[in-house]
């Protein structure tokens, strides 16, 4: 039965989970350039507030404020379309994310948007979509950096989408469904990542790959290319690339999460179990965030060849002999 | 309630997210556009030619290899869900020799590949 309320919890749970795509940059940005600068024995921001917590607040505002033009000689309607091809997908995506159980407050409420039954296919397919942001950005700009950076975008996010679904192929062999909440639930007992161990590393570097990150930032190198597909971009829609980004950033951590580190599993305290359980599951997704920042202050740039090669020679050929070993291992299964 | 109703509830914020957002920016930015502003930017040389020229043709080769191995991933799907679903052990054989001949093929299509060397990037051609 469909009442009043439950429009009401869907549409409170969808604000909720939205709230993440322009929180994650303001979060995360600061995070990452304090990080890196510890890394790198630097300081980082510590101006513009208490330990320089605003920083990315202020460098927002600045963006909003900042003139906004179209190149004259690229495609204006594409050239405006391009940012939407990005923060859209980057929010439907977390429509099937679950980032807790099912808790009751007054009635049983799924800390999910929606559970999709195809929600793996579902994600993959707005990764696809994902691909027309740089498509259309690079192409509009009538920039020759900017079309160099979406093809390299294009080419690497569509081979490493590949490579991650054949890691994704791993889990379902384990768990018969697409589901992600059935995924997290059976994992009550073991983490994915252990039997899965070769698919939890094709999936990672798949997804720093899909996310355009050191050290497969290929297609925003600023010593080669400038900035990428989105060189001609400036103030509030260049802001949403960066959205975008981030909040694509944070999706691939809390899938790895989900399909291989047990989701919301974790010790609770008896009496907040939801509460508790939504701790766990922010805490795993925030330490691969981390990762993210670690590598980037670790790791050199790959060349485009090498990050080819090491897509199409290695790592698929790697995601297959994964899948064949899986299934052997789930032959005797019943 | 339609599984997805709350689909759709994320597509309608994330478009009214950006057309409040470019609004807002619309309302605050200055409108300047003028002089060198308005070229592409190359690293502040004044542009040559024309962006849309020819590129390099492996891009689109890359292009064929996703169209290829992608759409045996995605049989591969519904496979990994009826194996894990098949409680009988036999079943189970007859399924992962099934996947064994798919895989197989793929082999075929991925060896044929690397041999015209479409995954050498730096040929020279």
């Amino acid at each position: 039965m469909v009442d009043g309320w439950d429009v009401l919890i869907l549409v409170i749970k969808a604000l909720a989970i939205f709230i993440i795509v322009p929180v994650a940059p303001l979060v995360f940005v600061l995070a990452e350039r304090k990080i890196l600068g510890r890394i790198q024995s630097r300081i980082g921001p510590n101006r513009v507030g208490p330990w320089g917590l605003l920083q990315t607040l202020a460098d927002g505002i600045k963006l909003g404020a900042k003139e906004d033009f179209i190149p004259p000689a690229g495609d204006r309607v594409v050239f405006w379309l391009a940012p939407l091809f990005m923060v859209v997908p980057a929010a439907m995506a977390w429509a099937v994310i679950p980032i807790g159980p099912e808790v009751e407050i007054g009635r049983k409420i799924g800390l999910w948007v929606t559970d999709l039954n195809v929600a793996i296919l579902y994600i993959l397919a707005l990764g696809s979509v994902a691909v027309y942001g740089p498509v259309m950005a690079g192409w509009s700009s009538n920039s020759k950096y900017a079309l160099f950076g979406s093809l390299r975008s294009t080419a690497q996010v569509i081979s490493y989408e590949i490579t991650m679904g054949v890691a994704v192929l791993g889990v379902l062999v384990y768990t018969g469904s697409f589901s992600l909440v059935d995924i997290v639930e059976k994992q009550k007992d073991m983490w994915f990542a252990i039997p899965q161990v070769i698919g939890l590393f094709v999936f990672l570097v798949s997804g720093i790959a899909e996310t355009n990150r050191a050290p497969f930032d290929l297609p925003e190198a600023e010593t080669e290319i400038v900035a990428g597909y989105h060189v001609e971009y400036s103030g509030m829609r260049f802001a949403m690339f960066f959205l975008a980004e981030y909040a694509n950033m944070f999706l691939v951590s809390a899938l790895a999460v989900i399909l291989f580190f047990g989701g919301w599993h974790g010790w609770t305290i008896p009496g907040i179990e939801g509460l508790t359980s939504v701790l766990w599951f922010m805490l795993k997704t925030l330490a691969l965030m981390f990762v993210y920042f670690w590598l980037r202050a670790t790791l050199p740039r790959l060349r485009y060849d090498q990050l080819m090669a090491f897509c199409w020679k290695f790592l698929l050929p790697l995601g297959i002999v994964n899948l064949l070993i899986t299934a052997v291992l789930r032959l005797g299964w019943s | 309630m339609p599984a997805y109703v709350g689909v759709v509830i994320l597509a309608l914020l994330g478009f009214a997210f950006c057309a409040g957002s470019l609004v807002g920016a619309w309302l605050l930015r200055p409108r300047r556009p003028v002089g060198a502003k308005l070229d592409p930017y190359e690293s502040g040389v004044p542009p040559i030619g024309d962006a849309k020229g020819r590129h390099v043709v492996r891009f689109y080769l890359v292009a064929m290899l996703f169209v290829v191995f992608d759409v045996e991933l995605v049989f591969l799907y519904p496979w990994a869900v009826h194996y894990a679903e098949q409680g009988v052990f036999s079943d189970r054989l007859f399924l992962f020799g099934e996947m064994l001949v798919f895989v197989a093929i793929l082999l075929v299509a991925y060896a044929y590949a690397f041999k015209k060397g479409v995954f050498e990037w730096n040929r020279g051609d």
